[in-house]
């Protein structure tokens, strides 16, 4: 189902297709080295920077035995010519066998995959979809809590502006989850999400601040709270050190609770967290290496076993 | 003899179009958007006409004017109350309720001024998540654009 098709968008995958691809993942974790990506060639086409999501793909597809070709950002492509992006990606989809992109347009991933005559992962459209980064998420969720089914996560900071956590909404309520959203009133959780939530009968309840909800959760999804969202710098002010987990806050926390962050983090976790057994972050973005082999092979049809 | 002067006040055609159950205050839009005040046909509308539906209601007659279905769509965007009546030799010989359809292609904008197709030229797509009162979610963006931001392209 999944083979030769793009991957836009969380909601262009169903829940069978979640776990496929974190049983695939598994695999890959167990064996992340291999050749089945030989002569396989990978574009990995970056109209804005981040480095953290090319290196992720790139070290998937190297340890896979496949090759790159592509650019880290537009000023060293032909776009800067004036080229389309239409013909940037009819061009480039000669030359590889699946085209990986990041674009500051929203929807340019989906364009990109109609026009593709190679399948499209988007790794991240502006403010609108970043699959790869849910599934990596759930493969993290599922792999400290040996389940994805009815747990208790709390997301935090924004959740008006930020995609990883709307998307992860959407993948987690299939999976009769209970959501505390805890965030500034300036960066609420859209209603729409809410309704999706409403609609399906699942639980969610808002915070201002953590109050005493920590010690319910399984897992805490933390973003960053940015400056450039205020209109007002002084409500920036008055909340920013109200979004920060700091270590003694984790004490009455469950044994298997774990903190999730999309990265980069900037102060909201501060570093005494790092120490402790419920940081999770940095083997989070180790996972993103092993779901994305599971992607790309889902994908190209290439047998992990 | 009440009837008889509603025939009055709305003039027969022979053969055209008549488009019933406009919101009146819709019905400046209804003839940019069919671009009926660029066509060399007769027509003739009436507005603030009473309806027990509406409210207030306009109602155009457009002789020789068969529309297609995607003309009909954009009406259907901005009054979908809207009726059509084909008349042929002053028979109406077909009677077509406008229905927003669940997708709609080139008609409407995006509201996402981050949109690829605000940005570069492709043509918009919707899937339409929500009727009558229209709701519209990007086929490219993802992004809701609700009856009040909805722009007729």
């Amino acid at each position: 189902m999944i083979r030769n098709k793009s991957l836009v968008s969380i909601n262009d995958y169903n829940k069978e297709d979640y776990l496929a691809i974190l049983d695939l993942a598994e695999q890959c974790e167990a064996r992340p080295v291999s050749n089945i990506m030989q002569g396989k060639v990978v574009a990995t086409l970056f109209f804005e920077p981040s480095t953290r999501t090319r290196l992720s793909f790139e070290s998937a597809v190297n340890r896979l035995g496949g090759r790159i070709i592509g650019f880290s950002e537009a000023g060293t492509s032909s776009v800067t010519k004036g080229e389309s992006l239409k013909d940037t990606i009819k061009t480039v989809s000669n030359y590889c066998d699946l085209i990986v992109m990041r674009h500051p347009i929203e929807g340019s991933a989906r364009y990109a995959s109609e026009v593709s005559g190679v399948p499209v992962i988007n790794a991240g459209d502006g403010a609108n979809q970043h699959p790869t980064q849910t599934l990596l998420d759930l493969y993290s969720i599922r792999k400290t809590q040996k389940t994805l089914d009815n747990l208790v996560v709390i997301m935090v900071g924004d959740l008006k502006y930020g995609r990883t956590v709307h998307s992860l909404l959407q993948a987690m309520s299939e999976f009769n989850t209970t959501f505390h959203f805890v965030s500034p009133d300036e960066l609420k959780m859209p209603g729409e999400y809410k309704m999706h939530l409403e609609n399906l009968g699942l639980k969610y309840y808002e915070h201002k601040d953590f109050t005493n909800i920590l010690p319910e959760a399984d897992i805490v999804y933390m973003t960053r709270v940015q400056k450039e969202r205020f209109s007002d710098p002084m409500d920036y002010e008055k909340v920013k050190n109200v979004y920060v987990l700091r270590s003694n806050m984790l004490e009455q926390t469950k044994p298997n609770m774990k903190i999730l962050h999309p990265l980069p983090r900037v102060n909201e976790i501060t570093e005494d967290v790092d120490d402790n057994m419920k940081a999770y972050y940095f083997t989070q973005a180790l996972n993103g290496v092993f779901t994305r082999q599971a992607i790309i092979c889902s994908i190209l049809g290439l047998d992990q076993k | 003899m009440k009837k008889d002067r509603k025939h009055l006040s709305v003039s027969a055609i022979k053969d055209g179009t008549v488009i019933d159950h406009i919101p009146a205050e819709k019905l400046f839009n209804v003839i940019s958007i069919l671009g009926l005040d660029s066509i060399p046909n007769q027509i003739t509308f009436g507005t603030n006409l009473e309806s027990k539906k509406l409210g207030r209601k306009a109602i155009i007659k457009i002789a020789d004017k068969f529309f297609k279905e995607t003309e009909i769509n954009k009406i259907a965007l901005i009054a979908p109350t809207a009726k059509l009546n084909i008349i042929r030799d002053y028979e109406v010989v077909d009677k077509r309720q406008v229905e927003v359809p669940d997708e709609i292609i080139g008609i409407a904008r995006c509201m996402n001024p981050k949109c690829i197709t605000n940005n570069d030229s492709v043509i918009t797509r919707f899937r339409v998540i929500s009727k009558p009162r229209i709701s519209l979610r990007c086929h490219y963006c993802e992004k809701i654009t609700d009856q009040e931001h909805l722009e007729i392209l």
